[in-house]
Parts: C-alpha cells; sequence; structure tokens
C-alpha cells in the first residue's frame, strides 16, 4: 500500500461519522495539513504535486468514508484557476457549469466554500459565494447542492482552450472515483451485517441466496474500481481530451455498478438499512446521487457509442485497445 | 464508528498498462489476420475456441512464435510472458479466428507441465505443443462429477510398471481430435473426512488400448463434446503428472490459468462487429453501454495477466471477471438480436447465421470451466463471507 493510500484511508476514516451534518471544517483542515487537498496541483501552484495514482487512492477513501468536504470540487477549481494563470486560494472550492445567466444551479457546497469556479470556454472565473443570493437544497444524500444568484466575480483568465472539454471528463473521472469508494462501503457494510445478522439460528452470510447476491454485488465493485482506476491511469498516460473514451467508458460502468451495489445492499440489510439511523445509507444515498452527477450512465453511454460507431466494424477492436 | 465495514480484500490486481514493446507484436498480428481474412481462409465466428477447429491456422500461429509463448526456449516455447501472450490471444479472439485446435494446450496444459512435470513428460509433449502439432482435451468432468469435481470416481489402480484407469470422462471437447489429456482421477478411497485427498492427474494419450471415444453433439448438432470411456487402460508410472494425491491441487492451479483469459469475456465479441457492419443505423446510446463494458472488462482481464506475468494466481479476481465477463457475452447476444430486426437462422448465411450459432452456444459460456454459481461461491469466500 502506497503511502499516500494509507494516509488516506487513515485520514478519511477519522472523519466518519454517521450522525454529522455539514461540513466538516476538521476534516478539511487535516486535509490542508496533509496536502491531501488539491493533491495533484503543482507544487508552485500551492498544491502537493500528486500524480493520479495518488489521486485514485485519496478521492476513492473520500468516498468510501462518505467525506463532508467538497474534495473533488476543490481540485476541479484549483485546475481551472491554475490553468487560467490565476492564483489558487486555500481553503474549500466549488465549481458551477455557466448557465449564460447569472444563476449558478445545484453548486456543491456552494453555501460553505470561499470561491465557486465557472468555466466559460475557454474563459475562467473565481466568483464569490459570499456575494450571491444563495438557495439551499440537496442532492438524495444531503449533500448540498445551492442556486447562486448574482455572485460577484472576483477573479478572470483565460485558459487553454482544451479546458471546455477536459472539465466534464475531469469531473466525472473525480465521480467516478467517489463512486467505487461508495461502492466499496456498501459491499464492506454488507458483509458486516450479513456475517453478524442472526436468522434461521446461524449468520445470513451462510445462506447461500445472501453469498451469492453478495458476490455480484462484488463484481460490481471489482468493475467499478478497475474502470476507474485504469481512467486514472490512461488520463496520466495520455492527457485528457484522449482520455475521453476511458474516462466516459468508467462513469458509465461506475453509475451501472452503483445502482446494482446499493440495491443489492439493501436487500441484504432488510429494514434497518432503510432507516435514517443505520449507516448504509451514507454510502448508498450517495451511489444514487452521484451516479447522476457529472453525467448519468445515458450521457457516457452515448459518447461512446458515437466513438464506435465513429470507428465501424473495422476500428471498433483498435478503439478498445486504443491502438489503431 | 468505522466497525461497521468489513475488511474487504481488492477484488481485482492494480490497473496494467501494456508496455511499448507489445505495440509491434500487436501490428503483427492484426498484420497476419488481415492477410488470412483477405484471402478468405475462414470466416469469424463467434466461441471459436471450442468451435474452431483448424489445425493448418494453428500451425501457421506456430511458425509466427505465437503458440507456447510462455514456454521456455529449451523446450521449443519462445520464453515470453503473460502480457505478451495476452496480446496475441485477444486480437484473435477478437477477430473470432479459428483458435480450438491448440487452445487447451496453449493455455492450461503447457504451463501445467512446467508446473509439475517431469522433465522427459516436458521434453515430450512441450515442443509439439509449441510447434501447434500436439492438441489436448479437459478430462475433469463425470457423468456424476460437474461441479463437485471432487466426486470423481474415474480410478487408477496400482500395477505393475503404472496404473491401469477405468472410468468416464464426459463433456471432453476436441477429444476426438486431441492427442492426450490430464484425467482427474481417484488413486485411493474417497475419505469422506478429506474429500481432497487421494486424487492425481494422469497424461492420458487418447489412442491407448481401451480407450473409447463417442461424440455428444451439442444443441447446433456440432461435434465438439465427447464422452471418454477408459476401460482397463494402462497409463505407465512416467505418465503420471506430478505428485500422486496431489491432483486437487494440481487442477486448482491448472483452472487457475483455464478461468483467467480474455475468452471469458470476447466469445461473442465477433457478433457485435458483425452487428455494426450490418447496421445502417445503431442506437449509440445502448452501442456505448456495450462498448463501455467491453473496456471495463478488458482492463479488468488485463489486469490478471499482469498478476500472472508477477507470477501470481490471482483466484479470486479471475472468479470474478469470469463471472461478469460470461454473462456480458449473453447480453451481447441480446443487444445484437434486439439492435437489427435479423432473426438467427442456422441455416443461413453471415449475420442470421452468425447470431443462431451463438444463440445456441450461449448456455455454455456460463459453465464451462466452473459455473458462474462456483465462481460466485469463490468469491463470496474472497469477502468472507464462507
Amino acid at each position: 500500500m502506497s503511502e499516500v493510500r494509507e494516509m488516506a484511508e487513515q485520514v478519511f476514516a477519522d472523519a466518519w461519522d454517521v450522525e454529522a451534518t455539514g461540513l466538516d471544517a476538521d476534516l478539511w483542515k487535516t486535509l490542508e495539513q496533509t496536502g491531501l487537498a488539491r493533491l495533484t496541483l503543482p507544487e508552485e501552484a500551492g498544491g502537493s504535486g500528486g500524480t493520479f495514482a495518488d489521486w485514485v487512492a485519496v478521492a476513492t477513501a473520500a468516498g468510501q468514508y462518505a467525506a463532508r468536504v467538497p474534495l473533488v470540487e476543490t481540485e476541479l477549481a484549483a485546475w481551472l484557476l491554475h490553468a487560467a494563470g490565476l492564483e489558487v486560494p486555500t481553503g474549500p472550492l466549488s465549481v458551477a457549469v455557466d448557465e449564460g445567466s447569472d444563476t449558478l444551479h445545484r453548486v456543491p457546497w456552494g453555501r460553505a466554500v470561499g470561491g465557486v469556479v465557472v468555466p466559460a470556454g475557454d474563459r475562467v472565473s473565481l466568483v464569490d459565494p459570499a456575494s450571491a443570493q444563495v438557495t439551499e437544497g440537496t442532492n438524495v444524500a444531503e449533500e448540498p447542492r445551492d442556486t447562486l444568484v448574482g455572485a460577484r466575480v472576483v477573479a478572470e483568465g483565460t485558459a487553454p482552450s482544451t479546458v471546455a472539454v477536459e472539465f466534464p471528463l475531469r469531473a466525472a473521472l473525480g465521480r467516478s472515483l467517489l463512486l467505487a469508494g461508495a461502492a466499496r462501503a456498501a459491499l464492506a457494510m454488507s458483509v458486516r451485517y450479513a456475517t453478524e445478522r442472526v436468522q434461521f439460528g446461524r449468520p445470513i452470510a451462510k445462506l447461500q441466496a445472501i453469498q451469492q447476491s453478495l458476490a455480484l454485488a462484488g463484481a460490481e465493485v471489482a468493475a467499478a474500481e478497475a474502470a476507474s482506476a485504469a481512467a486514472a491511469g490512461e488520463a496520466q498516460r495520455v492527457g485528457f481530451p484522449e482520455a475521453a473514451l476511458a474516462v466516459a467508458a468508467a462513469k458509465a460502468r461506475c453509475g451501472e455498478a452503483a445502482g446494482e451495489v446499493a440495491r443489492i445492499s439493501h436487500q441484504v440489510h432488510g429494514a434497518i438499512g432503510f432507516t435514517r439511523e443505520h449507516s448504509l445509507r451514507l454510502a448508498t444515498t450517495r451511489l444514487w446521487a452521484w451516479r447522476d452527477e457529472d453525467g448519468s450512465e445515458s450521457r457516457w453511454n452515448r459518447l461512446v457509442g458515437a466513438r464506435a460507431v465513429e470507428a465501424g466494424p473495422g476500428g471498433l477492436w483498435a478503439l478498445l485497445t486504443g491502438t489503431p | 464508528m468505522t466497525d461497521t465495514m468489513a475488511k474487504v480484500p481488492p477484488l481485482v490486481p492494480p490497473p496494467v498498462e501494456l508496455p511499448e514493446r507489445v505495440a509491434a507484436l500487436r501490428a503483427e498480428v492484426r498484420a497476419f489476420l488481415a492477410e488470412e481474412l483477405a484471402a478468405d481462409r475462414w470466416r469469424p465466428r463467434a466461441d471459436t475456441w471450442l468451435s474452431g477447429w483448424d489445425e493448418r491456422f494453428s500451425k501457421e500461429l506456430a511458425a509466427r512464435g505465437w503458440l507456447g509463448m510462455t514456454i521456455p526456449p529449451e523446450y521449443g516455447g519462445h520464453g515470453r510472458g503473460a502480457l505478451e501472450r495476452y496480446v496475441v490471444t485477444e486480437e484473435l479472439l477478437a477477430a473470432g479466428a479459428p483458435v480450438a485446435a491448440h487452445w487447451i494446450a496453449d493455455r492450461q496444459i503447457g504451463p501445467s507441465l512446467l508446473r509439475f512435470g517431469t522433465e522427459e513428460q516436458r521434453q515430450a509433449f512441450l515442443p509439439g505443443i509449441a510447434r501447434g502439432e500436439v492438441y489436448f482435451g479437459i478430462g475433469m468432468s463425470e457423468p456424476d462429477s460437474g461441479s463437485d469435481l471432487a466426486s470423481v470416481r474415474s480410478r487408477a489402480e496400482p500395477v505393475d510398471g503404472g496404473w491401469e484407469l477405468t472410468g468416464t470422462k464426459v463433456w471432453t471437447s476436441g477429444a476426438h481430435r486431441a492427442h492426450a489429456f490430464f484425467a482427474l482421477v481417484r488413486t485411493s478411497p474417497k475419505d469422506e473426512t478429506n474429500r481432497h485427498a487421494g486424487l492425481s492427474q494422469l497424461i492420458v494419450e487418447l489412442d491407448s488400448p481401451g480407450v473409447t471415444i463417442r461424440p455428444i453433439p451439442l444443441l447446433t448438432g456440432a461435434h465438439h463434446f465427447n464422452e471418454v470411456v477408459f476401460d482397463k487402460v494402462f497409463i505407465p508410472e512416467s505418465r503420471v503428472l506430478g505428485e500422486i494425491g496431489q491432483g486437487w491441487h494440481q487442477v486448482t492451479s491448472e483452472l487457475a490459468f483455464e478461468r483467467s483469459g480474455p475468452e471469458r469475456y470476447l466469445s461473442t465479441f465477433p457478433l457485435l462487429t458483425a452487428l455494426l457492419r450490418e447496421a445502417h443505423q445503431v442506437d449509440e446510446e445502448r452501442l456505448g453501454g456495450l462498448v463501455s463494458r467491453y473496456w471495463t472488462l478488458r482492463r479488468m482481464s488485463l489486469a490478471i495477466a499482469g498478476a500472472l506475468e508477477a507470477g501470481q494466481a490471482p483466484e479470486l479476481a479471475a472468479a470474478v471477471v469470469k463471472d461478469l465477463g460470461t454473462r456480458f457475452e449473453n447480453e451481447v447476444i441480446d443487444a445484437a438480436r434486439t439492435l437489427l430486426p435479423t432473426a438467427p437462422d442456422p441455416g443461413g448465411t453471415g449475420y442470421a447465421r452468425l447470431l443462431a450459432e451463438a444463440v445456441l452456444h450461449a448456455p455454455g459460456f456460463t459453465l464451462r470451466g466452473g459455473t458462474n454459481e462456483v465462481l460466485r461461491g469463490i468469491t463470496a469466500r474472497g469477502l468472507g463471507l464462507r
């Protein structure tokens, strides 16, 4: 196990809390101190200069332990600001999609961050949420997804034109890693529960029906982990627009896995998992939220399908192997 | 609070990037396949690692150094790595090339002989395997032993100079054309307290006196399966593989090679290529869903090849990927059926025939090499449930 992975596991596991809500300020402070925040931003820009392999470990752990911080959003914001030659402030940041108006919809952690970065073509703006009218909302995991109206622009710059293509890909990769982590958490809780829950005079883990179901969930977790890690590897190797197929396939596959793992986990947990008091929801509600954020299976499979049609029967295998 | 989570081990080895050196190898294989297709020497089919028996083709591969790749040169092989072999096999499968003749020998017999065989056995079989001239079957299943392999009843009694073998093996693909197989047999009576003890593997040459081979037609009517009956077949001591009594351990190792390759998700890939050729317009989202799954399965399968290259035996990962991959092979058939109006037609040509063969071969995908239910049992054990 790499040092970064070990540290990330420990930091996020320590912050795991079933009851708490809202931004975990203590966790954020630790992320700043340990350099796990702004992980892949170059050191000269105030980051840790980490690799995408490190990013896999950190983002997956954040997903697994349901971290209440905008880790992925800050990573994206820092990358955008740096690409536009702007200074990257410390503290949690978020990102939003430009809709051509003064309204930013469903901004992750909008109420709790110091800045929101909005790319529009090759223009990158940093806006101040404190100056906006904020309408609070959430996703199904109760993570803040707020609407900001009239946020003031505090910095602006121009980035290479590729950021417009890269931004959704980087966002989808980050989300895929979170999904893989949450899927592992749901599986790990289900395995734990099945070995402890006694029915018919024995732990339900001894029932073949339960074993077969959890093996199916295990296979889905494996697929999500393998796809998201391989996509990150591909991005590291060839860069972002080139890794589009890998990232698209990974987000779509993680999205599919999310639904199946959540379904099986709830089935194994029975009624207790369907209650608010039980920790399973920290994983499964995130699986349901994140599979639709930064592009659902539908969006990314359409991109992959279009590439396949373009490749045609003679080029399909070459597309899959990435070797023309 | 995190004590609500069980410790779940890594399920798949870390991702593997193929080394640059394999790019040239891949290009050579593709050029060879293009040449063969242009000359119309065979037509791409689904599930050719079961049904595409073509000894000429196997010898052509051997002549190019693409059989016995991981066998050391002193046994006629090429001393290359698992990842290089992976690249060759995935190219052949994706193209729907006829690879059945050499498949089992190349995949699992070579590695087993290297691991458990005597020097004489290696010299006797490995060079022929690498030349594409010696073919093997699999001698595991019996009429009363499928998933429960430890219940095999074929038995060998010690006789002067060797063993006398009696019993029956079934579902033996290619036994009517293969030269030999490893028979998993009982060499001492079953001990109910240790069911895996008393098993051994014998190398049975299929033209030995007392061996009778009868066809068992598949759903398609085609002859691939056989019943192999042993009536007091003499097996010389020199044809015991590994150690007497170690059959279970050895067969488990053999299964690791049998279960872990790209043929566990690519059997119906030629159908998807044909679909793209046939369709004027296709539902891109649905097609993309298939391609995303192929992409993921390939990365998982490659990760396993990487672990094999590193000398590991990734039993859990192989079970997981085979379960996912073989179910997916069936999903591809469903997509191919419903994305085009063409109905499967075994007597037809082109797409209709390809589809019919895929439909009729499909039940085997999730049975051979260990049923998916058995594989999920392995996964469940890996998860700590049993």
